[in-house]
């Protein structure tokens, strides 16, 4: 390959040493990357091995960069090669087949093995760890020949491989040392419950028992216990804990103790030698599940490639069991001692526990049993060093009261009326799908009637109807995601997002274990937001995780030609641009012309190829009309002409749009600003209205003209320019930050409360700030998307230009 | 699939002319195409016309694995077969496609 290029060597084809060199190529194209594995595949994703075995996935499934993808990248992958030592003399890999390979830097990422207990007969037919495809493999085999399996080990893995092997028909019986399941991750009480809910799943159990034997000939046929009883089983999986795998770094003379012993940079004892993943001890502590990985070969990917970069200083580390119908959660300490202060409730009926502990009031660990809703606030709030208040108390544990009112409209409801409206869909088609064909949610209903499913207006009522018909047999039923591909909702996947330092909409998909690999066009563009928002700086926006209108940065008719629609910053132009756009409009012969209500120009039926030479021609910045991003900020005239005006509206409309545009947001967003209360710009039905008094401003916010008309609340007033655009500004970053994809702010304010955002942006003067800052850092990022494509103009071919066939063939 | 026997073969041009998971319109003797480069590197051809009643282009949809979300109306066609997916019905015509030393070919 390129000789100027830096040799990088990836030891171990896995989950860190891939991730990091993910990372590694999105800062710097500056090294020549090789990487060997072990194993006979490309890198795939290993906690997903839970799910092949228990049949929800194929291990095609679970490919997380196939042969393809170390291609494009000029990587050279050995896979089924292990590498034995580093010779440092001579800047060298050598392989077990003898082989040599030079090297500038190396990452070690060996990850580790399962450890198989030493007892007599361990090495016998039909033994095996839980690892890595080649094992599962094995399982899947055996479940086809045998009939019964024995796990030892009754920890995660352990767990997650009986459910697997339940599930593939064989007769369970997981055998554990200890008297509680999961000991290193849950206390006694959730334990038990797990316990429990296991048997009823069709798992077995022989607690505190202590493995001596393995009985057979050449195959396995039974366990001998250290009280000399004994269990019959034609199969084992050693599910008793992991060993990193040190053998490189051990035959390389360098330190290691449990782990190849790595510093805050992953730097290892050897000169341009690093380490990362399952394979390392950092600060005396071996990882053995993902999020450390992902957190370390980000900062050994910038480290490495001369980024500056915080040091790494350990994990908070969660433990999520994936066996469907048992939610398990544990994250940070969770097993009490005096010095802790412990929360607890435990529901028998409902079959749930919850437990959070507090040091000195701090909240330093919990564990969640059968409703792990809070799961992902609860793991921020840990991570945070979050102080117990009153209200925080109330939120994680209820303040006992409630009790819905159910909405009794739906009953008088006629049957013919037409409940969303997009579709056509009546209230008694809703009724006869979920009478006749036994449906539950509305995600059914939607599958079957199509309601709901195109602006989702509707989805109140749809889940009232249901509510309504199926009377106390509703339940709002198994946990609903932002889509058909995940049950995670928003809140869980930003916060996974963060923790796991999750950078590509494909890494959150695989990651957080989505049932479709790339997603459908619900939650990929979701995930892509999500990703900008809490990355502005280093986010690689994935252009087809976007809508067409966003992608073109134009609107697409029915008719496949598009909108054009160039900013007039505050509805202000001049005879000079309106002349340029008059004549651009005649001279690409668009259909129509048009004031939109935003009080700017629609070009409309531009044709797509024609697009990039519009752009060019007006030469004006773009209005942004197709955009989840700031659209207009309408204003009436103001003080300079008006008579009444006390404020000059114009000005600051203009002001506040420049300021603001570009930026990515949850959903479309509108202003409006006005001189004085008579608010000739209709503030009241605007994201945020602004109106000018005598003495300042007043903020309106969350009022919407639209599917769900909604008049804006008045949120305060203020005195200064300055502190209307530090307002605005700080409102906006909250609702970037908090509301779901597509939620409007109507809606968004509704569902926080007006108060929560006056706490934040008003009475926190230190919070503004931050959001403030935050924007700000944000809007740094931005660039006008029209020029930005006129100078790439090889991808404008690609993506503005249809090929025409006229060779022969 | 709409396979026909007698098919000829059109050069459509490289396959990296096509954008993953982007779609590009190819004009072949007059028919329009939407042309879908997936992940993983297959290319589908499809006629560049929605089901939907109303019509509209397909070659601007969402690609996700071997799905395409059609960009007007959001039905949910699968690249395979040109089936529309419940609870919206119709099907699309595709056309065979076949990529030799990295040259996209595709019968008409
Ligand atoms: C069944 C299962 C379920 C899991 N579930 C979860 C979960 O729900 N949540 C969670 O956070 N974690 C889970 N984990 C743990 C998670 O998979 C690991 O933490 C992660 O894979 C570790 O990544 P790694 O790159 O350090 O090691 P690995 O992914 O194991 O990769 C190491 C690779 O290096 C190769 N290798 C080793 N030595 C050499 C050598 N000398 N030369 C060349 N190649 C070599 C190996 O063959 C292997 O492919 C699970 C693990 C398993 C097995
Ligand atoms: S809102 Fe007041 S300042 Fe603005 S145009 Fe109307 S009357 Fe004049």
């Amino acid at each position: 390959m390129n000789g100027n290029k830096e040799k990088l060597v990836i030891i171990g084809n896995g989950m860190a040493g891939i991730s990091t060199v993910e990372q590694i190529l999105k800062l710097s194209s500056r090294f020549d990357i090789t990487v060997f594995g072990t194993e006979p595949y490309p890198n795939y994703n290993r906690i997903m091995l839970s799910y092949v075995l228990e049949g929800s996935k194929t291990i095609d499934d679970i490919v997380l960069n196939d042969l393809h993808w170390y291609e494009d990248y000029g990587i050279t992958l050995h896979t089924g090669t292990t590498v034995t030592r580093i010779d440092s003399e001579t800047h060298e890999v050598v392989t077990a087949e003898g082989q040599r390979f030079p090297y500038d830097k190396i990452i070690i990422a060996t990850g580790s093995s399962s450890f198989i207990l030493p007892v007599p007969g361990h090495d016998k037919q039909g033994v095996v760890g839980f690892r890595d495809i080649a094992d599962c493999n094995v399982m899947l085999e055996a479940a086809k020949q045998y009939k019964k399996a024995a796990v030892i080990g009754g920890g995660l893995l352990g767990l997650e491989a009986a459910k697997g092997l339940v599930q593939l028909g064989m007769e369970v019986t997981v055998v554990h040392l200890m008297q509680d399941l999961m000991e290193r991750q849950l206390d006694p009480q959730a334990s038990a419950m797990l316990k429990a809910e296991l048997e009823r799943q069709g798992i077995r159990f022989k607690m505190g028992a202590q493995t001596a034997e393995l009985l057979g000939g050449e195959r396995v046929e039974g366990i001998r216990f250290a009280d000399d009883s004994v269990l019959n089983t034609d199969f084992v999986v050693m599910a008793v804990g992991i060993k990193p795998n040190t053998d490189v770094a051990r035959e390389s003379g360098m330190e290691v103790n449990r782990g190849i012993v790595v510093n805050d940079y992953m730097q290892t004892s050897l000169e341009n030698v690093y380490s990362v993943g399952e394979c390392t001890e950092h600060r005396g502590v071996c990882y053995g599940l993902v999020a450390p990985l992902f957190e370390q070969g980000m900062i050994l990917a910038k480290h490495i490639c001369g980024v500056e970069t915080a040091p790494y200083e350990g994990s908070v580390v969660s433990t999520k069991l994936k066996i469907s119908g048992v939610d398990v959660f544990s994250t940070g300490e969770f097993i009490d001692s005096p010095e802790h202060t412990v929360i607890a409730h435990k529901d028998d009926w409902k079959r749930t526990y919850k437990k959070i502990l507090l040091r000195d009031n701090i909240l330093v660990g919990a564990v969640l049993f059968g409703d792990i809703t809070d799961s992902a606030e609860l793991q921020k709030l840990i991570k945070q060093q979050a102080e117990m208040t009153d209200e925080l108390y109330a939120s994680l544990m209820g303040t006992g009261c409630g009790g819905h009112k159910k909405a009794a409209s739906v009953e008088t409801m006629a049957e013919d009326e037409i409940v969303c409206g997009c579709n056509g869909v009546t209230k008694g088609t809703i009724v006869d799908a979920i009478t006749n064909q036994g449906l539950t949610s509305v995600d059914e209903i939607k599958a079957c009637t199509g309601a709901t499913r195109s602006c989702g207006g509707c989805k109140p009522v749809v889940e009232q109807i249901l509510q309504y018909v199926l009377g106390d047999s509703f339940t709002t039923g198994a946990k609903q995601g932002i889509c058909g591909c995940t049950s995670l909702n928003r809140d869980e996947i930003v916060s996974e997002i963060k923790q796991k330092g999750l950078q590509t909409t494909k890494e959150v998909m695989n990651v957080l274990g989505w049932s479709q690999p790339e997603g459908c066009s619900k939650c990929r563009p979701a995930i892509n937001y999500y990703l900008g928002m809490i990355a502005p700086d280093t986010h690689v926006d994935e252009k087809e995780s976007r809508f067409v209108n966003e992608r073109m940065n134009a609107n697409i008719q029915k008719d496949g030609t598009y909108t054009v629609v160039p900013r007039m910053y505050g509805g202000v132009t001049t005879p000079e641009d309106l002349k340029r756009i008059a004549d651009i409009s005649v001279k690409y012969d668009v259909k129509a012309v048009k004031v939109t209500g935003g009080q700017r120009l629609d070009l409309i039926g531009v044709k797509k190829e024609d697009l990039p030479n519009v752009w060019a021609e007006l030469d004006m910045p773009s209005g942004y009309a197709y955009a989840k991003s700031l659209r207009t900020v309408k204003t009436c005239v103001g003080s300079q002409f008006c008579r009444f005006g006390t404020q000059d509206s114009m000005a600051m409309g203009a002001l506040l749009e420049r300021k603001f545009e570009r930026l990515d947001l949850p959903a479309k967003f509108k202003y409006a600003v006005n001189g004085c209360p008579r608010n000739c710009a209709e503030s009241c039905t605007k994201d945020i209205g602004i109106v000018g008094n005598d003495g300042g401003w007043e903020i309106f916010i969350g009022g919407n003209g639209g599917i769900k008309a909604r008049l804006a609340d008045s949120l305060c007033k203020v005195k200064t320019d300055e502190e209307l655009v530090e307002l605005c500004g700080a409102i906006m970053q909250h609702y970037r930050e908090t509301a779901n994809y597509l939620e409007r702010t109507s809606e968004w304010v509704e569902r926080l409360g007006l108060e929560q955002i006056r706490a934040v942006v008003v009475d926190d003067v230190k919070e503004r700030k931050a959001l403030m800052g935050r924007i700000e850092f944000a809007l740094e990022q931005v660039e006008d998307p029209w020029k930005k494509a006129l100078r790439n103009e090889e991808g404008q071919n690609k993506l503005f230009h249809g090929i025409e066939v006229t060779a022969r063939p | 699939m709409t396979t026909q026997q007698s098919a000829i073969y059109y050069p459509a041009g490289e396959i990296e002319e096509f954008l993953p998971q982007i779609g590009r319109v190819v004009e072949v003797k007059g028919q329009s195409l939407a042309v879908f480069r997936t992940s993983d590197g297959t290319i589908f051809a499809a006629e560049n016309r929605s089901p939907h009643p109303k019509g509209g282009p397909l070659a601007e949809g969402m690609v996700s694995g071997y799905d395409l979300y059609d960009p007007l109306y959001d039905w949910k066609i699968d690249l395979n077969t040109g089936l529309v997916q419940a609870p919206d019905q119709g099907q699309v015509r595709m056309y065979p496609v076949k990529i030799e030393n990295g040259q996209v070919w595709i019968a008409i």
